[in-house]
């Protein structure tokens, strides 16, 4: 297993193994996420309370769930990157950020979507929107740090350093928030219930959320090949792949 | 001198924004007072290893021996002593000015104290990372901001309940705790900060 692992820190490998990948499974994702958002969008049943407006949660959930998943994915290449020093893990720090940042800002632009019908406002001081606007922040200053540094190792070892920095307060911020909330609260804003949610609308669910995992990791496979051309270009492996 | 300057404008700007409303000012206070501490801190933050580091006495210090965590603690303490805990010392003063409930004042003050050191320390975390960066003021704000969310939380709600008239330890407590974890950390974190900002 290890020398697997060990692996995917050779760009040459990785890349051949990013090319196979993208090609087998990008279709049968693309199509999993049709299936997914047509199930949801027009098959699930209609909610009892909200109606039809409910159904951008078959986008915003599965955004939320993989863009917070996604952050820790950065965190764990960034330490990889800074202890066992694998330059690979520097590529998939900078390639995750830019995508977990779009993720948040999809979940936080269908959310307010949603809010708008279901409580009468595009925008409330929410706890749990609160927070992923922080980890929107998170994920830009990443980004913004990245594009700082000319050179590529240190930037990725000053990104490496942040992540972990935000890895430590995210549960404190996470927390912070819902205690401001919970001090705060007003009085206006009726959240309907956690119901325990059908298997009707459950299993639509649970299949865009595997969707937006899987295209996540294609997507950043896209961008790390991206990147290993960039860096490579005139390496002969790569000259050979390309043929 | 001057951040006392600063702290006094920016408090005036307050009203001048809000309108004189007594009672509207002294709901606000305790945020209006915490946001002046959180952006004197971004703005001081950033000047904390610029000047060594552009003159040359960063490396010096960094290939001297000395631990290079240390060294950075000495300085954020040293600029937390200069703009925090003076922050500290007049913030009774713009409390009145705000028409805050004197009641919360000891509250105020002790929370500033222990919130404006971790501001400091997350701060010089931030700065390490950005010293020889272009325009890096504008991204230490980036970096700080979600960082520094919990202090500015924990903060103005140890204030709120105090001018309501509850007890506000627990708040104090949770803000102590975050700067015992920035004391035993930031050493490390603006030392790794510093020597990769100094490699670049």
């Amino acid at each position: 297993m290890w020398t697997l692992i060990h692996k995917f820190g050779s760009p040459p490998w990785f890349y051949r193994f990013a090319t196979t990948a993208i090609r087998w499974l990008l279709p049968i994702v693309l199509v999993a996420l049709v299936v997914g958002c047509v199930w949801g969008l027009l098959y699930a049943p209609p909610d009892f309370r909200q109606g039809n407006s409910y159904r951008i949660i078959y986008i915003h959930v599965p955004a939320a769930v993989v863009a917070l998943a996604g952050y820790y994915v950065m965190a764990f290449a960034g330490l990889v990157s800074l202890v066992w020093k694998i330059k690979m893990a520097d590529t998939a720090m900078r390639a995750v950020a830019p995508v977990g940042a779009a993720l948040t800002f999809i979940a936080l632009v269908t959310g307010s979507i949603w809010g708008k019908p279901t409580w009468g406002a595009w925008w409330v001081w929410d706890a749990r929107i609160t927070s992923m606007l922080i980890l929107l922040f998170l994920y830009l200053g990443v980004v913004a740090l990245f594009e700082a540094y000319e050179n590529q190792e240190v930037a990725a070892k000053a990104c490496a350093v942040l992540s972990l920095v935000g890895t430590v307060n995210i549960p404190i911020i996470y927390k912070s928030v819902d205690w401001w909330y919970s001090l705060h609260q007003p009085a206006s804003i009726k959240f309907t219930g956690e119901s325990a949610i059908d298997a009707s609308m459950l299993y639509p669910l649970l299949l865009n959320i595997g969707v937006f995992y899987a295209l996540f990791a294609l997507v950043v496979m896209m961008n790390m090949r991206a990147a290993l051309l960039e860096r490579h270009g005139k390496a002969a492996w790569l000259r050979e792949v390309l043929g | 001198m001057n951040s006392l300057l600063f702290f006094l404008m920016v408090v005036t700007l307050f009203p001048l924004g809000l309108g004189p409303d007594p009672a509207v000012l002294g709901d606000l206070a305790p945020g209006i007072l915490w946001v002046v501490a959180l952006l004197s801190a971004l703005t001081v933050s950033g000047r904390l290893f610029s000047a060594d580091f552009e003159d040359g006495s960063l490396e010096q210090l960094a290939v001297s021996g000395h631990p290079l965590g240390l060294c950075a603690m000495a300085e954020v303490l040293a600029h937390w002593c200069l703009s925090g805990l003076t922050l500290v010392l007049v913030s009774p003063v713009f409390a009145l000015m705000l028409n805050m409930p004197t009641s919360a004042i000891p509250a105020l003050m002790l929370s500033l104290a222990i919130g404006t050191l971790c501001l400091s320390l997350f701060g010089g975390i931030g700065a390490a990372l950005t010293v020889g960066v272009r325009r890096g003021a504008l991204l230490l704000s980036l970096l700080l901001i979600p960082l520094t969310v919990p202090v500015l939380i924990f903060g103005t709600s140890a204030v709120s309940e105090a001018a309501l008239g509850y007890d506000s330890t627990r708040w104090l407590a949770l803000m102590a705790a975050l700067a015992i974890m920035g004391l035993i950390l930031a050493p490390l974190a603006m030392a790794a900060g510093l020597r990769i900002s100094l490699e670049n």
